[in-house]
């Protein structure tokens, strides 16, 4: 009873709010309607074209799979070159993401927590790597590589990316372990307590959600990235997903089907990363730019 | 390099103005106190030597050798031998496709701002109501942002290739006389770039639109529309004035994203027709690794790192001067 009532109060300064607002609802649910269209459609068409034959989708090429072939995605799932391109992937953003976390919270740590002299230039120091997107470093990243011998190598791609992503993890998780009460800190040292301690055992299980967010844009960053790798790695058996994906379409061209499921396969992994951080990962977005 | 001392200082002078303790056990004693000193200084070195061996030796070392291989003719092969000073610089600076690539950036920045901002202000305020399935609409939204640009590519160069689904759509629809060569016509490739662009990007400048309305007061909109404001009103002199910091920062995160496009244009195009839609970063990966021209792609490394350079500092200086929220704000100082 009370919710119900509750529900009609707000109500009633909704229709209040409604009467003077400037677009009808109608048109308001129409817009949103075209936009859902435009966004999601083509993600669905990809997967389900990947059901139909590239027969079917010469004869009519916006119609349902009739029938529902299982073939074009079989086939990539049980092939070999798929699944080394997912694994490299995965080291490769695993290996990015834990250094990215472990050292971006160690500098987070020290910047926010010590105070010594040059601390603020050495944060602005972090902060001007926001200004380096790993994209214009990419050549020089691999002129380098090359002078030390890690051309080709799955780390000289990992490495760089933990390393452009040091500034994000840090701008957000600075704040967040200055804001953590210096009582509690007393409290640990007067319980015999070294800092060191004090920043493994207290303060990062505190700082957890701060550091999901951190770990998860590392990773979706790290997974999507294509022209890094594209330049440093030439074996196609050392080829990260996003290459993968783009070398499938150039050798397969003509069996659209078959591009279309491994279009839409590879598109999985980072779609259910989202579905399951999305309340991290456009927090943490937004956070991040928001300082 | 001066940028470097220059934010130093700055730094310093703030440590020396502002006194932002945060902790530190007092010092009891001087020989205590002189062995706590020590202590910090161990422990700061561990906390802070390797990020700062890893940031430095990734993104700073490159740069160096940017600047370093870019004074030289190399091929990726031998020696690096054949100093020739500025000659590749006066090469990017004077040819004719660096021009037209850079112009590119340019439109698609512009595009971005005078087409995807006003799109993306109107969905966030759309999705600002309340209303039923928020959550989802907004999640939704977002969804293209999370995908690889690489996927996106693939998947738009399917979707509109010619006869292709896009194609029989339009023709299924009745409007067969939009039909074009989406991306093989030098005079409308770079928009249908835009057009996929904006596809993947929108999603997450609506997201940061809506977390910068969600900071306005109620309150302000109430008072507004007690003394009778109307909901245009409220809009236009209200929420769009508040939203100011959030739409300058969308606009810098818009144009240095559009000085750095790449994936979607290599994949979907190579930079053509006739490199009718070159970027920067295409023509840099053209000339630099697939001709293997490395010095002069790290001169072009050189030259786009200044634009954007320059540009971030003119944006800072000028346009985000008031916000004094943002770490990105301080960064450029």
């Amino acid at each position: 009873m009370t919710v119900l009532s509750a529900a009609r109060g707000r109500g009633h300064a909704d229709t209040a709010a409604r009467r003077r607002t400037w677009i009808t609802r109608p048109g308001t649910y129409l817009v949103i309607l075209f936009v859902l269209a435009i966004t999601l459609v083509p993600m669905l068409y990809l997967i389900l074209s990947g059901f139909r034959t590239t027969g079917q989708l010469g004869s009519n090429p916006n119609g349902l799979p009739h029938p529902w072939v299982w073939s074009n995605y079989a086939s990539i799932l049980e092939s070999a070159v798929f699944w080394q391109a997912v694994l490299n992937s995965a080291i490769i953003a695993v290996v990015a993401t834990a250094l990215a976390m472990v050292l971006g919270s160690m500098a987070a740590f020290a910047l926010s927590r010590y105070t010594f002299r040059g601390r603020d230039g050495l944060f602005l120091l972090f902060t001007a790597g926001l200004l380096f997107p790993l994209n214009t470093a990419a050549l020089p990243l691999f002129l380098m590589l090359q002078k030390i011998g890690m051309n080709d190598n799955l780390f000289g791609v990992a490495l760089p990316e933990a390393a452009f992503s040091l500034p994000v993890t840090i701008v957000i998780l600075r704040p967040f372990m200055r804001a953590i009460p210096g009582e509690l800190e007393d409290a640990a040292t007067v319980d015999g307590a070294t800092r060191i301690r004090f920043f493994v055992r207290i303060l990062l299980p505190l700082s957890r959600p701060a550091l999901i967010t951190v770990g998860i844009l590392a990773f979706v960053t790290s997974w999507n990235t294509y022209l890094l790798p594209l330049i440093v790695l030439s074996t196609p058996s050392h080829f990260t997903l996003p290459l993968a994906v783009a070398m499938f379409q150039s050798q397969y061209s003509t069996d659209t089907a078959r591009v279309f499921a491994y279009t839409a396969l590879s598109m999985l992994p980072a779609l259910s990363i989202f579905v399951f951080a999305q309340r991290y990962l456009v927090g943490g977005l937004v956070g991040a730019i928001r300082g | 390099m001066a940028r470097a001392e220059s934010t130093q200082d700055r730094g310093a002078a703030r440590l020396a103005a502002g006194p932002e303790m945060i902790s530190g056990p007092a010092a009891a004693g001087a020989p205590p106190k002189q062995r706590s000193a020590r202590r910090k200084r161990i422990e700061l070195t561990i906390l802070l030597g390797p990020p700062l061996i890893l940031f430095i030796g990734f993104v700073f070392v490159p740069m160096i050798f940017a600047i370093w291989y870019s004074l030289y003719n190399w091929n990726g092969y031998g020696p690096l031998s054949d100093f020739i000073g500025l000659q590749n610089y006066q090469g990017v600076v004077t040819g004719s496709v660096f021009h037209q690539a850079l112009l590119h950036n340019i439109i698609i920045a512009v595009l971005s701002v005078v087409i995807q901002l006003p799109i993306s202000i109107g969905l966030a305020l759309l999705l600002n109501r309340r209303m039923r399935g928020q959550t989802a609409l907004r999640l939704a939204v977002f969804t293209p942002y999370v995908l690889s640009q690489a996927t996106t590519a693939v998947m738009w160069s399917m979707l509109l290739s010619h006869g292709g689904p896009v194609d029989s759509l339009l023709k299924s629809v009745g409007l067969a006389a939009l039909i074009h060569f989406w991306l093989a016509s030098t005079s409308l490739v770079l928009y249908t770039l835009f057009f996929v662009v904006t596809w993947q990007f929108i999603g997450f400048g609506i997201v940061l639109l809506l977390a910068g309305l969600q900071g306005i007061p109620p309150e302000l909109r109430e008072a507004a529309a007690i003394d009778g404001a109307s909901s245009w009103q409220i809009t236009r002199r209200i929420m769009l004035p508040l939203l100011g910091p959030t739409i300058r920062i969308w606009i810098f995160l818009a144009v240095i994203g559009s000085l750095q496009l790449f994936d979607i244009v290599w994949i979907m195009t190579l930079g053509g027709p006739a490199n009718a839609s070159q970027t920067m970063l295409t023509y840099l990966y053209f000339n630099g690794a697939e001709r293997t021209q490395f010095g002069y792609g790290a001169t072009v490394s050189v030259v786009l790192f200044i634009i954007s350079f320059v540009f971030a500092l003119a944006y800072q200086r000028y346009a985000l001067r008031r916000d004094t929220a943002g770490a990105l704000t301080r960064a450029v100082g």
